[in-house]
């Protein structure tokens, strides 16, 4: 059983960075899909959950500028399912429909995962990739300075992720090799057009979270094409090693999804 | 404690419970309807899944205070008397179960895919949706079979 806590569900954000201050050893809690896990796990005793869950500055799904504003609280079935999310990102569509399973999707958000920041996540390979604009109760953060290695983001304690502001490419791709059991990636890389630059980010392989893969970039900004990446690989030594895959395979398989990802633009592609 | 107000299974119900208590828990512990089982505990096997306002979700990784206000259906409120509801007659019929312990929460989960995608349905969606049930027994087989057979998609024999 979970350490007891005193649970709160605020209605606005002001509110829940409030009830955060004041508590002792808060967290905040959206989906709870990582969260309760954690703490039936005795991993986390937090004295005070706060819930992102009912709070209308966190909804909503809106395109305008050449950007794809999520709101933290959407579900990944709410994203999935988007008419918004379809039209614009179908790869960002199938992304966030390839996380768990059906009922994770129902629960699982946006927010929760890209705060979590864990290195086998989906959402953050698309949040690199496509250039995303993180809003905050405080402030907004570039994607290039958000992720700061495994499970740790550029959010300071109490600061609440509200948006994400996805760029609309010309064109993405995310193609991604699943842990037949979780589902999480055990490597995955999402690869967006925008004119000729190419941006490729690469989740679940690294030892570090997600990364940028430059060298790919280079060369497919030059020549989009998966030919143009024949023979690039990616150290080994970079790579992260458990029971799922070896270092030498999640390098094999980045460098594959990386160029399913190109071949196959517009969609998911599960290998 | 905390006085959680819900809907289940039609019925409007108030419970006090601990902040901590899980969804599963406020079925099985406090109000004693044990037809939502626990499997894992780690949101992976699905047994004790139940339809909150419409979605199928894992009750054992949802706060019981999370449902303040939701529509809850369980196992319990399908049959209608001695009337099984006909997902319930479609595992019978097609011997979808075998020692049973999954079935809750694979119906829940199957009636929850006709609900949202309603008859046009075909096997590999099926496959697709039950991702998040497992079961140790049957092979799957048979459970894709009865929620095809519900959608009317079965092959028949005689066909
Ligand atoms: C069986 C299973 C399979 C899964 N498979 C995958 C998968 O294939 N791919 C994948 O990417 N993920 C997967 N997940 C994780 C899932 O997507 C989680 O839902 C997600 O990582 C966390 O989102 P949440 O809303 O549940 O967050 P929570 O668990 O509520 O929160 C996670 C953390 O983020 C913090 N937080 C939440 N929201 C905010 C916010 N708005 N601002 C600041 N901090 C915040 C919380 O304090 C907490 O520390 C899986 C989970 C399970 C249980
Ligand atoms: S008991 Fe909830 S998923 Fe297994
Ligand atoms: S029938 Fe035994 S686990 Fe499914």
């Amino acid at each position: 059983m979970m350490y007891a806590f005193s649970y709160h569900a605020p209605i606005s954000l002001s509110e829940a960075r409030k009830r955060f201050e004041e508590s002792e050893d808060a967290a905040y809690i959206s989906g709870g899909h990582t969260l309760l896990p954690t703490m039936k796990n005795r991993l986390a005793a937090p004295s005070d959950l706060v819930s992102l869950g009912q709070i209308e500055e966190l909804q909503g799904i809106a395109v305008a500028e050449g950007c794809l504003t999520i709101g933290a609280a959407e579900t990944h079935a709410s994203v999935a399912a988007s008419d918004a999310v379809t039209g614009r990102i179908p790869a960002l569509a199938g992304l966030a429909g390839s996380i768990g399973d059906v009922q994770v999707r129902h629960r699982g958000t946006i927010g929760g995962s890209v705060a979590n920041n864990d290195p086998a996540a989906d959402y953050p390979s698309a949040v690199l990739a496509l250039d995303a604009r993180l809003h905050t109760s405080e402030r907004v953060i570039e994607a290039s300075d958000f992720f700061q290695g495994v499970y740790t983001t550029a959010l300071e304690p109490g600061e609440i992720l509200t948006k994400v502001g996805f760029r609309i490419p010309d064109t993405a791709g995310y193609a991604k090799m699943r842990n037949p059991a979780s589902r999480y990636a055990l490597a995955a890389a999402f690869v967006a057009r925008f004119g000729d630059s190419v941006r490729v980010a690469i989740t679940g392989a690294s030892e570090d979270g997600v990364f940028r893969w430059t060298e790919a970039e280079e060369r497919l900004s030059k020549d989009f094409s998966a030919g143009a990446l024949a023979g690039l690989t990616l150290n080994e030594a970079d790579m992260n090693e458990d029971i799922h895959a070896s270092r030498g395979y999640r390098a094999h398989l980045a460098a594959l999804c990386t160029r399913k990802a190109v071949e196959l633009q517009g969609r998911l592609t599960l290998l | 404690m905390t006085t959680v107000s819900l809907t289940i299974n039609g019925d409007r119900r108030q419970v006090d419970v601990e902040d901590r208590t899980l969804l599963v828990d406020l079925l099985r512990e406090t109000l004693g309807m044990t037809g939502t089982h626990v499997g894992c505990d780690t949101t992976q096997c699905g047994a004790c899944t139940v339809i909150l306002d419409g979605k199928a979700v894992k009750s054992c990784t949802i706060l019981a205070v999370m449902a303040e206000g939701a529509e809850l259906r369980t196992i319990e409120g399908l049959a209608d008397g001695d009337t099984l509801h006909p997902m319930q007659q479609a595992f019978c019929d097609n011997h979808a179960l075998q020692c049973g312990f999954c079935t809750p929460g694979m119906i829940m989960a199957a009636v929850n895919i006709i609900e949202r995608h309603g008859t046009d349905i075909d096997e590999s969606l099926v496959r697709r949706e039950l991702e998040g049930n497992l079961c140790r027994c049957t092979g799957y087989h048979n459970i894709v079979k009865a929620v095809l057979d519900v959608a009317g998609k079965l092959p028949r024999a005689s066909e």
